[in-house]
């Protein structure tokens, strides 16, 4: 479980985050919404550590990010895996050195051990015979696969992804999804997801935070997000077509005027 | 123009990232990997761009200085003598550390800033590596080990250069044997590797700093790599004059 304690963070004289209290729970997909500039990436910066927040807690089932000493942090680090939404993967090297690389810094595994375990990572993200294969020769959606199969590697406690379906098709955004929820419910780990994909939302946000302005306007559910009362949140909903239809046949079941 | 409180901001952050950099590997098995695989990368690539920039210019000036310094009254050992001289002390380790802080140079910068706007770095922080100790130590220390050898080679290839000049016709090989041999003084090559080295480090450290620092995308990208060289360059000169000044 990750908690957020009263977080502010501001660049300058730009208060970007304020104030944010939120909790992401183990075992299920909490996910992070939001408008574009509404603070969504800089709170997952600061949650994994990457910025430093002016004020507040980030307890990472009880240890604070912020007051761990760097030999902590570093090892903390190695509970993470995060899936950027640019894939970063390392193009010096092949996919299945990509898979093995936490594993090569980080596991005391021989290294017929290693390879078997990136091998059945990348298996688990359904890619098979492409171990050989650099970054670059791979689609947009094999790549951020091969992102989730080496986040996996280490088997994380914590997973986090920025953006993970930016630039995908909808067909291959709901393979990513899937696999993100699978990877989350059989492993039992805490995954946060930044993202403003409503197919997303509605498919497998279990746990959801929306920022808007810097602030944590509501947390809830998929399933409570129809029926949430807060007008940012509306606006934001209406601005998807899906959720509109959605809203609206929700509003008209539930005798709400429609809007 | 460049501010001076931008400028020691600039200088800070350097030190800040080389003290980062310059810490014991996480592993050290996969910091010797990346060592070797730099000092192919920075060296052993460069190796062909040293041996025909030094053959031609050790040419050149073997020419140059038969053809307008002597005269009837000079001893014939001078071409020699003064073609040796200036390729151990000035040619082979500074002008040629000028010359491969452009191609070296530019490739640290371009590749770390292009690492930083794919977020390539940020993994690696995520992951819990030292991102600066396991991209910018292997290139200082590779390129640090791999420069005395270039130096050498250069050395080498600036001599044969002249030796090829006789085939023209305008000296002897018993004239430059005879100048290569004069009042050899070993520690004239040592400050060629000394002045190597020196220079090995800034160019590397310097790129690697423009590049890892590198916020916004390609354009930034082509524009670190640029002030990489400029930089390493003007840093290369200042520094000759003292390591000059103190070693000869």
């Amino acid at each position: 479980m990750i908690e957020v304690k009263n977080l502010y963070k501001s660049f300058e004289d730009k208060e970007v985050l304020k104030n944010i209290n939120t909790t992401f729970c183990n075992g299920e997909v909490n996910l992070i919404i939001g408008q574009s500039g509404s603070g969504k990436t800089v709170l997952m910066k600061n949650i994994v550590g990457l910025l430093t927040p002016e004020k507040g807690q980030i307890l990472y089932d009880g240890r604070d990010l912020c007051t761990l000493s760097k030999k902590e942090r570093s090892l903390l680090r190695r509970e993470m895996g995060m899936i950027f939404q640019s894939a970063a993967l390392f193009d010096s090297m092949t996919v299945l050195d990509n898979v093995m690389f936490p594993l090569n810094m980080f596991s005391d595994k021989t290294w017929d051990e290693r390879k078997k375990r990136a091998l059945t990572c990348l298996e688990r993200v359904d890619l098979h015979n492409v171990g050989q294969k650099s970054p670059g020769e791979l689609s947009g959606g094999m790549q951020k696969r091969v992102a989730i199969a080496r986040a996996i590697a280490l088997e994380p406690k914590y997973l986090f992804c920025d953006e993970p379906n930016s630039g995908l098709d909808p067909k291959t955004s709901i393979i990513i999804d899937e696999l993100i929820a699978g990877i989350t419910h059989e492993d039992k780990i805490t995954t946060i997801v930044n993202t403003h994909d409503m197919n997303s939302v509605m498919g497998i946000g279990e746990n959801i935070t929306f920022i808007c302005e810097g602030r944590a306007e509501w947390t809830g559910s998929n399933k409570e997000i129809l029926s949430a009362d807060n007008k940012y949140l509306e606006e934001f909903i209406f601005a998807s077509d899906i959720l509109r239809h959605l809203k609206q046949s929700y509003d008209k079941d539930n005798g709400k005027a429609e809007k | 123009m460049v501010s001076i409180k931008e400028s020691l901001q600039g200088l800070g952050e350097y030190v800040l990232l080389i003290g980062k950099a310059i810490s014991v590997p996480d592993r050290w098995k996969m910091f010797w990997k990346q060592y070797v695989t730099e000092m192919f990368q920075l060296g052993y690539n460069s190796i062909g761009i040293v041996l025909i920039i030094s053959f031609f210019i050790g040419a050149v000036i073997c020419l140059q200085i038969k053809l307008n310094i002597q005269s009837a009254w000079m001893p014939t050992m001078v071409t020699g003598y003064t073609t040796r001289e200036i390729m151990l002390l000035e040619f082979s380790s500074s002008i040629m550390c000028l010359i491969l802080a452009g191609k070296v140079g530019s490739n640290i910068a371009s590749e770390l800033g292009t690492m930083r706007i794919t977020q390539q770095i940020d993994a690696l922080e995520i992951m819990g590596v030292n991102s600066a100790n396991f991209l910018i130590l292997p290139k200082v220390l590779g390129l640090m080990t791999i420069m005395p050898i270039l130096v050498t080679f250069s050395v080498f290839a600036g001599i044969i250069g002249a030796y090829a000049t006789t085939l023209l016709g305008t000296t002897s090989i018993a004239e430059l044997n005879e100048g290569f041999r004069y009042e050899f003084n070993q520690w004239f090559f040592w400050c060629g590797i000394v002045k190597a080295v020196v220079y090995a480090f800034l160019i590397t450290t310097i790129s690697s700093y423009k590049g890892y620092s590198v916020e916004g995308g390609s354009v930034e990208v082509g524009k670190a790599s640029t002030s990489a060289v400029v930089t390493s360059s003007i840093y290369i000169l200042f520094s000759d004059i003292f390591l000059t000044n103190m070693l000869t």
